[in-house]
């Protein structure tokens, strides 16, 4: 009856032609495949939207600085919002999701690999044709180019009226074909959790990670689906004379903000969900406890999937809306915080009475809890709406947004490369590099988004390629900037340490950290196939049974 | 610490999932239906709202006869995957062809519908909001109809040269769900358009 | 395998809560080293009502968003310096603990307490700004929003500016408030005054109000909070505060028509002839533009562009020659006119006080 999950090393045959090997991961259905082909696309554009905020803190180094014009300036917080949304951390999140998801649940692939290569696909193109823009939109002035309307393309500024040209057309296009990328992906990712579990694997005993992003492909349904409706609606305004933005014939700018932001909310809980999971993974092995209340943290999630759908106008707190529903908004907004708390409670209640671990990965998990329980408290500051007729649309608003994508979602992400890396490549990393990573990019985030709430206090705007003098924002956008270029020495450190731990890394083996899912039962890098035969599980944490068969979770589940 | 899987506790007798096509098809319906709500609520919003041009009140016409051809496809569609499950290939790929036949009417209707606005009436999605959100919500539904047409017709001439049997009856359920889903939501569109929005 | 590193975890605990501290400290030092002509734009700088509400709400939610964070941050740092793995006890696993539900229960518990106090503030802050009465007393402006220029009316007294508002000073005792319809000709602006208010946008079809009491005259600057555009940076605002009495001279200033000053014709005719009318507008004279900003008391304004440069001969002339070199992107074209007709121009110009 029992079998093993023999590592069989793929015969590599040494001389194959190079085309050989790239024809087959071009053409791959294989979920490890297409997870890091994902990976390695979102960390291509990393860098390409690092390279943008880099030449946007330039500019803003100091006031009445002549480094960009205002036209490419406003290309580049343009193109690097979106890029990071789009083509960084959702394929990120995605190339993880599919990477894992199957291993974890005892599966030898997607429910639709062929499903799975399409959206990848239809992601990469959708990149590639935004970034065609820089070179192929042509027209008047300000209108060739890439888009510049600001990643949420505010109607009536993306009219033909006010965006004469191409530029905003690729924006609305781009997105709208790496949108049905993510929507292919999504119902991949719900299809195979729903019908391709292990015997003995009920939903209650799958990994969190299975869950949360579960949760995630549910949100991305129901959240990319409005902002495809709406890019519909703005091509047929641009390209067939539709008003369903136009001011000027009775159409309405503020239908495009909710409309937009129904979107856009739950959009960041998209991003932020997947990087919960990581934690879940990861703090209990290297507090080797258990998480603490996993049905908690399941109930907790799916109740910001549902609540993150009711909070969208407190991004437009200033727009007019009457006082009634901007109390509404206002307490939707407290609410949703109560159970992302709880989470943090959870993951708190995951250390209490361990033995902790400070590798490389459970440093960046400490790192994003601190740092999103203050994002999340600076966000409870900007759900409170008076408040934010003074914070909205000032760096504070920046500041904070970056708090939970840069302090909370890249920290995370970060523990997840650092964790995973044995199990993808088989190597484990120079554990030296990636403490120097963590230390400098802590400090380097640390003194960029810090500081940069400051300007906001002080009156400074967003989207400005320039500043006056004699405000009180000159010293805090300098020292902003360098923090900037603290980060960025980090990031090569990282990228380092990627390579050269691929080539001179240590042999990982199936189990460097101890852990108890189902994917550290099979060899590092598993193989094509998975399992030899499918598992059957009894509990949460299968090899913790099995590594102690005096004391197995099954008898306490 | 090499970690071996082996099975512990007895492999549950029937351990059974939903078909992952039933619930890939949910999925996609879901995503479908948040895009047709985005583009009803741009409907309803702007009812009334148009500063010039035809209204609806002046210029819709109730298409009862093409709706019931629609809605009656759903039952057609459903009376052909009970006749594969039981092996009636003949039967079925009748059904199956006069759902094709009902749908294309349906099309024909929308097409029809359509001539006698732009010409008659002079009303085009640029006209006025009434005509931008009108093509747009019918236009959407319409485009979906016709996707599902042209999935019908594949697996009909699949049909045709022998390749379906009561073993593809599962994939042929999903594609019925599809076709389910749009008639669905033309119901919902006929209320807003024809009922609601006059 | 470092066991020092959770010394380095506590340090930075401590590193966060430092830097945090001076942020916060950084702001209030920030707006105790204001000068007296307010040119530091803090929001908890206020000088009218709206401000103050909220500074005081703001003051509130800091304090218990404070607390919450030294709350869960001490319990963070304790456990991730007690619960350290020590080299003793490497081998063993520690007690394999699933969860509580009775810590559960508090733990939410709590947090839906503390959400329903800070909505009942808020909720009080905002019902208080919003659905503020208009008193007879009120002062009304309208406010239209321009790619990249502000617009105001004062459609009781019968004028036409822009870019710098003249508003009086309101006494708590007898207050004279400025209330402010906000309206769009093209894109999405926002009207944002810090110490005098919190945003209001200016959205096309989409009328807005808001309203200020400002308790101290002055200088308060503030610019365009919503991105419109290419020059969205450079739409900045000017709320000149008087005393009323200095407010009535400026509105008698205002209400004056043109000065029709015949040493200057061969300017005025440069203005009247050449595509200057189709925009702008100036009282007597064939100029009804509206599409740029009136100019029939160009003189008293300190700025020109909307605040992009000082209002000096200069740049007055170089505006007309080059609006580029002063504001690249902006919709004033540049007016092709010879030497000669600058000069002339620009003498004109100078004329309307």
């Amino acid at each position: 009856m029992s079998s093993d999950a023999i590592a069989i090393q793929t015969a590599e045959a040494t001389g194959r032609p190079w085309v050989e090997t790239l024809h087959e991961w071009v053409t791959t259905v294989d979920h490890k495949r297409l997870g890091i082909l994902y990976i390695l696309y979102a960390l291509f554009f990393l860098a390409v939207a690092g390279l943008e905020a880099t030449i946007i803190r330039i500019q803003l180094m100091r006031p009445h600085n002549d480094f960009v014009s205002p036209q490419v300036f406003n290309r580049m917080f343009t193109m690097h919002g979106t890029t990071m949304i789009f083509f960084v951390i959702i394929p990120v999140m995605f190339g993880f999701a599919n990477y894992l998801v199957p291993l974890m649940i005892g599966a030898r692939d997607m429910a639709f690999p062929r499903l799975n290569a399409f959206s990848f696909w239809l992601t990469a193109f959708g990149g590639l044709l935004l970034y065609f823009s820089f070179v192929g939109g042509n027209g008047l002035s300000g209108a060739g180019s890439a888009p510049d309307v600001g990643w949420w393309a505010y109607a009536p500024l993306t009219s033909r009226a006010f965006s004469p040209g191409h530029s905003s057309d690729y924006w609305t296009v781009a997105l709208l074909v790496s949108g049905f990328g993510s929507i292919g992906t999504a119902i991949n990712i719900i299809a195979t959790v729903v019908s391709m579990r292990c015997p003995g694997m009920t939903l209650g005993r799958m990994p969190l990670f299975a869950w949360l992003n579960l949760i995630m492909a549910g949100m991305v349904i129901l959240a990319i689906s409005p902002l495809t409706a709406a890019q519909v609606m703005l091509a047929v305004d641009r390209y067939l004379g539709g008003h369903f933005f136009d001011t000027q014939a009775g159409g309405s700018a503020t239908l495009w903000m909710h409309f937009f932001w129904i979107f856009g909310h739950p959009e960041v809980y998209v991003l932020v969900v997947p990087a919960f999971a990581f934690l879940s993974e990861i703090i209990p092995v290297f507090s080797r406890k258990p998480i603490f209340g996993y049905p908690v943290m399941v109930g907790a999630t799916a109740c910001i999937g549902f609540l993150s759908l009711s909070v969208w106008a407190h991004h437009m707190f200033t727009i007019g809306m009457n006082s009634y529903a901007n109390g509404f908004f206002a307490i939707t907004t407290f609410a949703v915080g109560i159970p992302t708390g709880i989470k943090i409670f959870n993951w708190l209640g995951t250390m209490w009475g361990g033995r902790i671990q400070f590798k490389t990965p459970m440093l960046f998990c400490i790192g994003f809890l601190f740092q999103f329980l203050t994002a999340g408290l600076t966000g409870i500051m900007l759900g409170t709406a008076p408040f934010n007729w003074q914070l909205s649309g000032s760096y504070f608003v920046v500041a904070h947004f970056h708090y939970v994508i840069v302090g909370g979602i890249m920290f995370a992400l970060f523990g997840a490369f650092y964790y995973w890396y044995p199990k993808i490549t088989g190597r484990m990393f120079n554990e030296t590099l990636g403490k120097l990573h963590f230390w400098l990019f802590l400090i380097g985030f640390h003194l960029t988004f810090d500081l940069m709430h400051i300007p906001g206090l002080l009156g400074m705007p967003r989207r400005i390629y320039t500043y006056e003098p004699g405000r009180g924002w000159e010293t805090l956008n300098l020292l902003v900037t360098i923090g900037a270029f603290v980060q960025g020495i980090a990031i090569l450190v990282f990228v380092s340490n990627l390579i050269v731990s691929y080539f001179k890394g240590a042999k990982a083996g199936n189990d460097p950290w101890d852990a108890w899912t189902l994917e550290w039962s099979v060899s590092s890098p598993p193989p094509a196939y998975n399992f030899a035969s499918l598992p059957t599980v009894a509990s949460r944490r299968p090899l913790w049974d099995l590594k102690h068969p005096e004391d197995p979770d099954s008898r306490y589940e | 610490m090499s970690a071996i899987t082996t099975p512990l506790p007895a492999t549950p007798k029937d351990w059974k999932l939903p078909y992952r096509g039933d619930v890939g098809m949910a999925c996609l319906i879901f995503a479908e239906s948040a895009i047709f709500t985005i583009f009803v609520v741009a409907y309803l919003f702007y009812v009334g709202k148009s500063l010039t041009g035809p209204t609806p009140r002046q210029v819709l016409e109730t298409p009862i006869f093409y709706t019931i051809c629609l809605l009656s496809s759903s039952l057609t569609i459903h009376l052909a995957g009970k006749l594969l499950e039981r092996g009636r290939r003949g039967k079925f790929l009748t059904l199956w062809l006069l759902t094709i036949v009902l749908g294309a009417v349906f099309l024909y209707g929308t097409g029809q519908e359509w001539h006698r606005l732009i010409y008659q009436h002079g009303l085009t999605i640029s006209t006025n909001l009434f005509g931008t959100t009108y093509y747009s919500l019918v236009g959407l539904h319409a485009f979906h109809v016709t996707a599902g047409l042209i999935m019908l017709s594949i697996v009909l001439v699949f049909g045709l040269v022998g390749r379906v049997g009561p073993e593809q009856c599962a994939r042929v359920d999903v594609l019925s769900l599809y076709w389910h889903f749009v008639d669905a939501v033309w119901v919902v569109v006929f209320t807003v358009v024809y009922v609601l929005g006059r | 395998m470092s066991t020092m590193d959770w010394r380095a975890t506590v340090s930075r605990a401590l590193g966060i809560l430092v830097l945090l501290a001076g942020v916060l400290l950084g702001a209030k030092l920030c707006v105790a080293s204001t000068p007296a002509d307010h040119s530091v734009p803090s929001i908890f700088d206020a000088h009218s009502t709206p401000a103050e509400s909220i500074r005081h709400l703001s003051h509130f939610v800091l304090g218990v968003t404070g607390l919450i964070f030294l709350v869960v941050a001490s319990l963070l740092t304790y456990a991730v310096v007690k619960f350290r793995s020590r080299r003793a006890e490497a081998e063993r696993e520690p007690a394999q603990v699933y969860g509580s539900t009775q810590i559960e229960l508090a733990w939410t518990v709590i947090p839906i307490l503390i959400v329903a106090v800070l909505f009942a503030a808020t909720a009080r802050v905002i019902h208080a700004i919003q659905d503020a009465p208009k008193p007879p007393t009120a002062l009304e402006v309208t406010v239209i929003g321009h790619q990249f220029w502000w617009e105001f009316r004062y459609p009781g007294l019968g004028i036409f500016t822009a870019n710098e508002l003249h508003i009086p000073v309101s006494d708590p005792a007898h207050p004279t408030p400025t209330f402010l319809k906000l309206l769009s000709s093209d894109t999405d602006h926002s009207f944002w005054i810090p110490q005098l208010a919190g945003k209001t946008d200016l959205i096309p079809n989409h009328p807005n109000e808001t309203w200020l009491d400002p308790h101290d005259t002055g200088l308060f600057l503030g610019q365009c909070a919503q991105y419109c555009g290419t020059q969205h940076a450079k739409m900045l605002l000017r709320v000149y505060v008087d005393s009323s009495e200095d407010f009535n001279t400026w509105v008698r200033g205002q209400q004056q028509p043109a000065n029709q000053d015949d040493k200057e014709a061969a300017g005025r005719w440069v203005f009247e002839a050449t595509a200057c009318v189709n925009c702008h507008a100036v009282g007597g004279t064939n100029g009804t533009g509206r599409f740029g900003p009136d100019l029939t008391h160009l003189m008293t304004r300190r700025t020109i562009a909307a605040g992009a440069a000082e209002n000096t001969p200069e740049n007055l002339r170089l505006w007309i020659q080059n609006p580029d070199a002063i504001k690249p992107g902006s919709l004033m074209p540049a007016m092709k006119l010879s030497d000669a007709e600058l000069d002339a121009l620009v003498r004109y110009l100078e004329t309307l006080q």
